[in-house]
């Protein structure tokens, strides 16, 4: 579980996140929505630590991460899981390669166990006969399954999601959706993702954060975002027609 | 200040380089990778540019010494002297600097722009040192190839003058034999230490700290060139100051 309040970000006297609080749950997919620019990839990366926030608290299953010691954060960091928006794959390195750099980096495991593991987790995300191939052989689906393998390899407690499903095609972009939330619910980690697409948000928001203008403006679930009416939400969420019918038909029934 | 804003965040970035180590199975990973790339991948270049401009720097010699009365020997010296001092240590790194230091920075800044150096960083990986260190380990074997342009100019030298007419084979022979000074040959790796350092540096810096999408790539590179470019000349001035006079 992670734990955030009053958490405040500026860059240059420009304050992009204005104190925000929220609980990100365990064992749930936790979405982080807004427009662009409402401070959503800000708000990822002072999660991650990429950026240090100018105040508030974020605590990581009962840690505090501005009073780790630099142990407990090193720890922390090997807990944590990342996709990113554009996989960020090791352009040199095999898909292979690619999934046991973790733990080549952070165990002491043999060739052949690191192998077996990443053999494990490859075949976990669907990947079938890419094991040999470098990322710019595979298309932009099968890069995002090798950057959730690399994420989980380690069992993370913790897995961050950047955009994962933008550029791909809406068939595919559920597949990744779909295997996000089966991921969370296997290895019972807290996954936060965050996202523009309304599908993501239907298929698998089981907790959503609304953040307009680096607020948080509104908080619920991908059943309480059909009954809100927060303006700031519905401008957002039902800006399609298709959304509004979406909504009028779940309505109704 | 925005330089000294620069030159700050490069000490800085120096300070983190050694600062916490990458597993060691990984690190001699990338610096056999970087050895390969940046020194074994030079070779080709520097030894035909090394041999022709030998050979044009003797030939030039050798033109402007027409007095029957200059001795023949002159111009070995001359390509000695000039390739030793000269042109194997800084004409070369400046264009090391070109094709060594934009191939770190053009990959490094790869990294920054496709979000692999965030990835490292949420790892918990020492990103300054995973990516740099390797390279300044890898650009320690830079003497090397300036040793290689050393020979192969003053030898371009003799195949020029000897095969054009311009001077005998025991002329040249005694000529790059003659006054030898073997400090010359210390005050000529000192500068190439210091260059290969400044060749893995400050393009990593360039490529590390961009900001922006793939035309940012292509304008870090030309800006590390410029520096890389600019930092040798400047080094080279004050080490001759220092060691020659």
């Amino acid at each position: 579980m992670i734990k955030v309040a009053n958490l405040q970000k500026s860059f240059e006297e420009t304050p992009v996140l204005k104190g925000i609080s929220t609980t990100f749950e365990k064992g749930i997919t936790n979405l982080i929505i807004g427009r662009s620019g409402s401070g959503k990839t800000v708000f990822l990366k002072c999660l991650l630590g990429l950026y240090e926030h100018d105040s508030g608290t974020i605590n990581f299953d009962g840690l505090e991460m501005d009073t780790m010691s630099r142990k407990q954060h090193r720890e922390l960091r090997k807990q944590m899981g990342m996709v990113f928006q554009g996989s960020a794959l090791f352009d040199s390195l095999t898909v292979e390669e690619n999934v046991m750099f973790p733990m080549e980096m952070f165990t002491k495991k043999s060739h052949e166990e690191m192998r077996d593991r990443a053999n494990e987790v490859i075949k976990r995300v669907n990947l079938i006969d890419a094991n040999h191939k470098l990322p710019s052989e595979i298309s932009g689906g099968m890069q995002k399954r090798v950057a959730i393998a690399r994420a989980i390899v380690l069992n993370p407690k913790f897995l961050f999601c950047d955009e994962p499903n933008s550029g791909l095609d809406p068939k595919t972009a559920i597949v990744i959706d779909n295997l996000i939330s089966e991921i969370t619910d296997e290895y019972n980690i807290t996954t936060v993702i965050n996202t523009h697409d309304m599908n993501s948000v239907m298929e698998i928001g089981e907790k959503i954060i609304f953040l307009d203008q680096g607020e948080k403006a509104w908080e619920g679930s991908n059943k309480e975002i059909f009954k809100t009416d927060n303006k700031a939400v519905t401008d957002f969420v039902y800006s399609s027609n298709l959304m509004k019918k979406v909504r009028q038909v779940y309505l109704e029934s | 200040m925005n330089l000294l804003f620069h030159i700050g965040n490069y000490f800085l970035m120096l300070s983190k380089v050694f600062g916490k180590f990458t597993k060691w199975s990984v690190l001699k990973r990338l610096i056999l990778a970087d050895i390969d790339n940046l020194i074994i991948g030079s070779m080709g270049i520097v030894s035909f540019i090394s041999f022709f401009v030998g050979g044009v720097v003797a030939i030039q010699t050798a033109l402007n010494l027409d007095n029957p009365l200059l001795p023949d020997y002159l111009v070995g010296y001359a390509t000695r002297q000039s390739v030793i001092l000269e042109f194997a240590p800084t004409f070369i790194s400046i264009i090391m600097a070109g094709k060594a230091g934009s191939y770190i920075t053009s990959s490094i800044g790869t990294m920054r722009v496709t979000e692999q150096i965030d990835a490292l960083e949420v790892m918990g990986i020492n990103t300054y040192n995973y990516l740099i260190f390797p390279k300044i380990i890898a650009l320690l074997f830079y003497p090397f190839v300036i040793t290689l342009s050393m020979f192969l100019g003053i030898f371009g030298g003799y195949m020029a003058c000897v095969y054009g007419g311009f001077s005998s084979t025991s002329g040249f022979i005694d000529g790059i034999q003659l006054d030898f000074i073997p400090f010359h040959v210390t005050y000529a790796f000192v500068k190439t230490i210091l260059f290969a350092f400044i060749l893995a540096t400050v393009p990593s810096y360039h490529g590390y700290h961009l900001n922006g999408g793939a035309l940012s790539v292509g304008k870090a590179s030309t800006t590390a060139f410029v520096w890389s470019s600019v930092l040798i000349i400047l080094i080279n001035y004050i080490i001759t100051q220092m060691l020659l006079t």
